[in-house]
């Protein structure tokens, strides 16, 4: 079976791959490009474990093929980071303790950076429903809520 | 599988139409790409449609109607300030669905077309009247949303057929309309009863009225009963009443685990009832917010 080529953008870095019509983006990221920061949780679109960014708009990388990436703009978990400074919502993370395992965190960071950009202030519940499809097994979403608050809060006062 | 990105209906109608195996057309994926991961179904050719001109717009015409691409997505639509002033239950049907990531590919044609009762847009849809444009082999038709679905899974398009735009009437005055589902989450689920309601006033009377159930048959079902009851009246609870009766007499669910057969008819009453009045509602021009 032939390859597909495919001419992306991964956090702001020109990437070329070959991959297979039936890969996912989430596929490809992680083992063409060894970006392992999105994770397969379910496959099916119901975790948000894979979360990243297409073009700015926050999508299920399991539920988008590797091939419709050409010609698009991805953003993942390794490019929220500033070198070895870390964004404000990592660092949120870290002080609220709103990780254990961490599967889910990089799905969550992403859609909680993804919110902020959109809506800097945002209410407590329209939070929990923009991360209602990023799900955590182990920390509960209290403190992961409570640290986008801090962060939203933190992110408006510098600005 | 071979993977397709045709640039006109026109070459994916001929790609779908000389195919021998299974063919699945890919715009949001979000239903797709999960039967393909799940080995449910593995298209011999996948023809992705999104980067054919046109099928990210959102067009309002000069009658007021509109015309939405068939890769247009929820998160699209729900920042569409102009469409969600006309169709705020057009709307809150399609937001509905899955989470911030799903809307952010999910399509209303989509979900039309993987054929699932409990589709969350389509109600709403059949409410408004919305029409979709069928492009095949032998021309172009423009079809009714209620039209499409043939059964769980199943839709009344033909080989090599495919919708290419969907066609929101215009609002017009005094028109109002709503979806509500029950889930027994708040987020998140899929219906266990689904109503779409639309209507229009003349003062405080009902003069038109559409009424569309979701999930309490192997189709979404038009409800002219329903409607009939709205007709004429202010919404008063008499109307209510045989509102309530008409919906519940629609109905021909199944058992299964997110409700029983009972359950579904009943609720269907009810919830056709609180969606009336919160068509009703934004028909008089009251703020009703959404999710409730």
């Amino acid at each position: 079976m032939s390859k597909i080529h495919v001419s992306t953008t991964v956090n702001g870095d020109p990437v070329d791959f070959l991959c297979d019509p039936r890969e996912t983006l989430l596929d490809c990221l992680r083992d063409k490009l060894a970006l392992t920061g999105a994770k397969e949780g379910c496959g099916t679109g119901d975790c948000g474990a894979c979360s990243v960014e297409v073009d700015g708009r926050l999508v299920c990388s399991c539920l988008m093929l590797g091939a419709e990436a050409n010609g698009k703009e991805i953003a993942t978990v390794e490019g929220i980071a500033d070198g070895d400074t870390l964004h404000p919502l990592q660092e949120k993370f870290i002080d609220y303790a709103a990780l254990q395992c961490g599967i889910c965190t990089p799905g969550i960071l992403v859609a909680a950076k993804n919110l902020l950009e959109k809506n800097p202030d945002p209410t407590e519940e329209e939070v929990r429903y923009w991360l209602a499809g990023n799900l955590c097994r182990c920390t509960g979403y209290d403190k992961i809520i409570k640290a986008v608050m801090d962060t939203a809060a933190d992110m408006r006062e510098a600005s | 599988m071979r993977y397709h990105t045709p640039a006109s209906f026109d070459d994916a109608i001929a790609i779908a139409a000389q195919a021998e195996g299974i063919t699945r057309f890919l715009a949001g994926g979000t239903d797709v790409l999960v039967q393909l991961r799940s080995d449910l179904v593995t298209p011999d050719d996948l023809i992705d449609i999104k980067q054919i001109p046109g099928t990210h717009d959102i067009v309002q015409n000069a009658d007021g109607s509109w015309t939405l691409g068939i890769a247009v997505s929820g998160a699209e639509m729900t920042e569409h300030a102009g469409l969600c002033a006309a169709w705020p239950g057009l709307v809150e049907g399609m937001d509905l669905i899955g989470s911030t990531q799903v809307q952010g590919r999910a399509t209303l044609v989509g979900n039309l077309c993987n054929g699932s009762p409990a589709a969350d847009s389509v109600p709403g849809m059949m409410a408004a009247g919305v029409t979709v444009t069928v492009m095949g082999p032998n021309g172009t038709r423009e079809v009714a949303v209620e039209d499409i679905p043939a059964g769980p899974g199943r839709t009344n398009l033909a080989k090599g057929e495919l919708i290419a735009a969907v066609n929101i009437p215009a609002r017009g005055e005094n028109g109002g309309d709503a979806y509500q589902r029950f889930i027994p989450r708040t987020e998140m689920d899929i219906a266990v009863v689904g109503v779409g309601v639309s209507l229009r006033l003349d003062g405080d009377i009902i003069t038109e009225a559409r009424v569309a159930l979701g999930a309490v048959a192997p189709t979404a079902l038009m409800v002219p009963d329903g409607a009939a009851a709205l007709i004429g009246s202010t919404l008063d609870d008499a109307a209510k009443a045989r509102l309530a009766a008409a919906a519940s007499a629609a109905c021909n669910p199944i058992d299964d685990k997110r409700g029983t057969i009972e359950f579904r008819t009943d609720v269907a009453g009810v919830l056709a009832c609180r969606t009336a009045q919160r068509a009703y509602d934004r028909a008089q021009g009251k703020k009703v917010a959404k999710h409730v």
